[in-house]
């Protein structure tokens, strides 16, 4: 197509559409450059993950049955015999934990370059929403291959949510669809995975990417203080993007090295009446939680440790999605420093709870 | 007021205060009549001299069958000394020898007995007299078994309930109680460790540590009313009961005949009887633990044979074992394994028929089969070499694809310096 002809597209979509302040907003869209600059990208490599896990998501579907006999075996064919099921299932996997870990590292690039603040506070909040989501699509697909590890993280999981007082038990209930981890509860998932956390990460991440397009790139505090004439920029469209793009064909590239060397396997299919194996563990980014409440002595003070922990990451994970309507009222003088050392106290207990939950 | 001015639904409230009152009268009439109208019944529980093994779930109870029905008397009769009168048929407490023909007064009869299964068995009387334990009561020896020493007088339950002494189950430590105590059998000059050592033996394991009831329990060789030891002859028909083709083999097979002129105990001489263990690869052949050895002797036909036999299995059971080893490889790799395992399943098959085969002596059929199974294996083996090899290919592949990707990010990241250039410039 030469350039006559999409211009003629362009006008053509124009009369129609009003898409010119679109693209002049484009064209004029400016990035920051300064020494805080890559982390930028995070979001950006976030989204190109998701955009992997639905791709291969729907290719995954085309094939899975969901069941108890016959969610392990699909799954099972998928790996052995539909044309590059293994690699499509491998990157399905690989990216959905690397997408959970990019996640974290955009958040924390977020808490700590302090671009949360005002007037940044719902795209903190619908980022913060964006991340629960996330982790409720990796915890609805780990049982979806019904294997020994899944079915018995599932119970431990979904028991704990059981220690939340007073609506723990229903909760519970509503996420296993029964008092025990049955083939409802394999369908239940399935639905959260495929149908409802999709629809609602979708409509939340557009929401979310409209804010970000809306408000442009945050500047960080420093970078304000210089002036106009050393403030450097580059354009959004096609520098900043085709950045994107560059970093986006590195983690395709690290995705395919660790699908095709580290490929994932499928493990035991679970039985239910079978004891639980030895080694069950819950996905990495819910070891410092699992943890945690595994450290916690039975009762503190009256109240059970279990409910005390849940109480705890229920108040903080609260507390850290409000952080922007709140985090404004501490004293500026030294608000800074609170809220780094707040978040490197943070960063520290994950990691710690991580490797603990792993060492031990 | 005739029935048919009646209004509907005070004709359906007839029936159902009708259905209400007579309802449970109906169904559980029978069990009813074991209480009411058992006066000795009660009785003996008044005073509390009922049977010390009474149990209300006993299989002749719960079926209405009336203690008079066996003792005799009138269970109806409320007067003590008439009830258990001579006259009213009363008999009491039958002695240990009349024990077989008091249970054989129904047992025997299929008139009556297959108004409750119309397939029972009523040959149980006339069985046990032809066993050790009959035989001996008749000669007047009262410590034997009789019906009850097994089934119990009052709390019989039916060999399907895991609760019965004879469920298949149970039938061992029923069999002990007698056969075990040393003191109690000293007079019979018979062994006593037969439940230890089956307690150790494949089927005893089999049985009672993994509740397999496809394993034979004491009764499945011996019989049980008609228990008796197999006697030389019959030792390969008891094994054979179950393992039908060693059996035949066996029978059919020069060994076979040898056996039968030396009068040697077919299966149990190399197997052993109660004792018996699961059988290994090594005890053919010419090595240590080679049963062939105990007979043969180095040079002789049967050291040949024995030496052929053993060779050609472990040269199939060793492939086997190596295929084995890869499919878990590929399993592990996460490859396609099911064609692998369907071959291996063909192999394992040929190499039980081999072992089975081993009873014939016969170089030529068992070298057929394990060929057959070598085979199988073989191809097992391949496959799974080219799964793994394909995993392999894989990482090839890979490297085309990265290598291309790469192209377009070195390309990519001279393009962003061009436009940096161009716009510093």
């Amino acid at each position: 197509m030469n350039k006559k002809s999409d211009d003629r597209l362009l006008n053509w979509l124009d009369e129609r559409f009003n898409i010119s302040p679109f693209l002049d907003f484009m064209k004029h869209k400016q990035v920051p450059i300064h020494k805080h600059s890559v982390w930028y990208y995070m979001g950006g490599v976030a989204l190109f993950l998701f955009m992997v896990q639905v791709l291969t998501g729907i290719l995954l579907l085309l094939y899975y049955q969901p069941g108890v006999d016959s969610s392990y075996e699909s799954i099972r064919f998928i790996v052995t015999k539909v044309n590059f099921g293994w690699l499509i299932r491998s990157l399905h996997s690989w990216s959905a934990n690397l997408l959970v870990l990019f996640i974290f590292i955009h958040m924390f690039s977020t808490f700590f370059t302090g671009a949360f603040k005002n007037p940044r506070e719902l795209t903190w909040l619908s980022g913060f929403i964006l991340l629960a989501l996330a982790l409720g699509f990796g915890f609805s697909g780990y049982l979806l291959p019904w294997n020994e590890l899944a079915f018995f993280a599932t119970k431990v999981g979904t028991d704990i949510t059981g220690a939340v007082p007073l609506v723990g038990k229903a909760i519970k209930i509503f996420l296993r669809g029964s008092e025990d981890v049955t083939g409802g509860t394999l369908l239940r998932f399935y639905a959260f995975h495929v149908a409802i956390i999709p629809a609602i990460f979708t409509f939340v991440l557009s929401v979310h990417l409209l804010f970000i397009q809306r408000q442009g790139m945050h500047e960080p505090d420093f970078y304000k203080k210089l002036p106009r004439e050393k403030q450097k920029t580059i354009a959004f469209f096609p520098d900043f993007f085709l950045k994107d793009i560059l970093l986006w064909l590195i983690v395709l590239n690290i995705l395919l090295f660790l699908a095709v060397f580290f490929p994932w396997d499928i493990g035991i299919k679970a039985d239910p009446f079978a004891s639980a194996p030895q080694g069950i563990r819950p996905e990495w980014y819910f070891m410092f939680m699992f943890q945690t409440l595994k450290l916690l002595p039975a009762h503190i003070l009256f109240i059970e440790g279990e409910i005390v922990g849940v109480l705890m990451f229920g108040v903080g994970g609260v507390a850290w999605m409000l952080l922007p309507f709140w985090a404004g009222k501490i004293n500026a003088q030294i608000r800074t420093r609170v809220l780094t050392t707040l978040g490197l106290l943070v960063v520290a207990f994950i990691l710690v709870m991580t490797i603990i939950g792993y060492v031990m | 007021m005739s029935v048919l001015k009646l209004q509907p639904y005070k004709i359906f409230t007839v029936l159902i205060t009708g259905m209400v009152l007579l309802g449970p009268g109906l169904v559980s009439g029978e069990k009813q009549l074991a209480y009411t109208s058992n006066t000795c019944l009660a009785c003996h529980k008044d005073e509390e001299v009922l049977p010390e093994d009474f149990f209300k779930q006993d299989i002749h109870f719960i079926s209405g069958i009336l203690c008079a029905d066996c003792h005799g008397g009138d269970s109806a009769e409320e007067d003590e000394e008439l009830a258990m009168s001579a006259r009213r048929g009363f008999t009491g407490v039958p002695s240990k020898r009349q024990i077989p023909a008091f249970c054989g007064k129904c047992h025997s009869k299929i008139e009556y007995m297959r108004v409750y299964r119309p397939r029972i068995a009523t040959d149980q009387v006339q069985q046990y007299l032809q066993s050790v334990h009959g035989k001996k009561l008749g000669q007047g020896d009262e410590k034997v078994a009789d019906c009850t020493s097994c089934h119990s007088a009052h709390r019989i339950l039916p060999a399907s309930d895991p609760r019965s002494s004879t469920h298949a189950l149970n039938v061992p430590q029923t069999c002990k109680k007698c056969h075990s105590n040393s003191i109690y059998m000293k007079e019979y000059n018979i062994p006593t460790d037969q439940f230890e050592q089956y307690a150790k033996s494949v089927h005893g394991m089999a049985l009672m540590d993994k509740g397999d009831l496809a394993s034979p329990a004491c009764n499945d060789c011996h019989g049980n009313h008609g228990a008796t030891p197999p006697g030389l002859e019959s030792i390969s028909h008891v094994c054979g009961t179950c393992h039908l083709n060693n059996m035949q083999y066996f029978s059919d097979s020069k060994m076979g005949e040898a056996f039968v002129e030396q009068k040697l105990h077919g299966c149990e001489e190399c197997h052993g009887n109660h004792g018996i263990q699961s059988t290994s690869d090594n005890l053919l052949g010419i090595g240590e633990k080679a049963i062939c050895m105990n007979c043969h002797e180095q040079g002789d036909d049967g050291y040949i044979t024995a030496d052929a036999l053993h060779k050609m299995l472990r040269r199939v059971v060793s492939l086997y074992d190596s295929a084995k080893v890869k499919r878990n490889k590929v399993q592990q790799i996460g490859m396609d394994d099911i064609e692998i395992g369907f071959l291996l399943q063909e192999a394992k098959q040929s190499i039980v028929q081999a072992r089975t085969l081993i009873h014939t002596f016969d170089t030529v059929k068992v070298g057929q089969k394990t060929a057959e199974g070598y085979k199988k294996t073989k191809q097992a083996v391949i496959l799974a070499d080219n799964t793994i090899n394909d995993f392999y290919v894989r990482r090839y592949g890979f490297g085309a694809a990265t290598f291309f990707i790469t192209i377009l990010i070195v390309a990519l990241f001279f393009k962003i310096r061009e436009i940096d250039k161009q716009k510093r410039a």
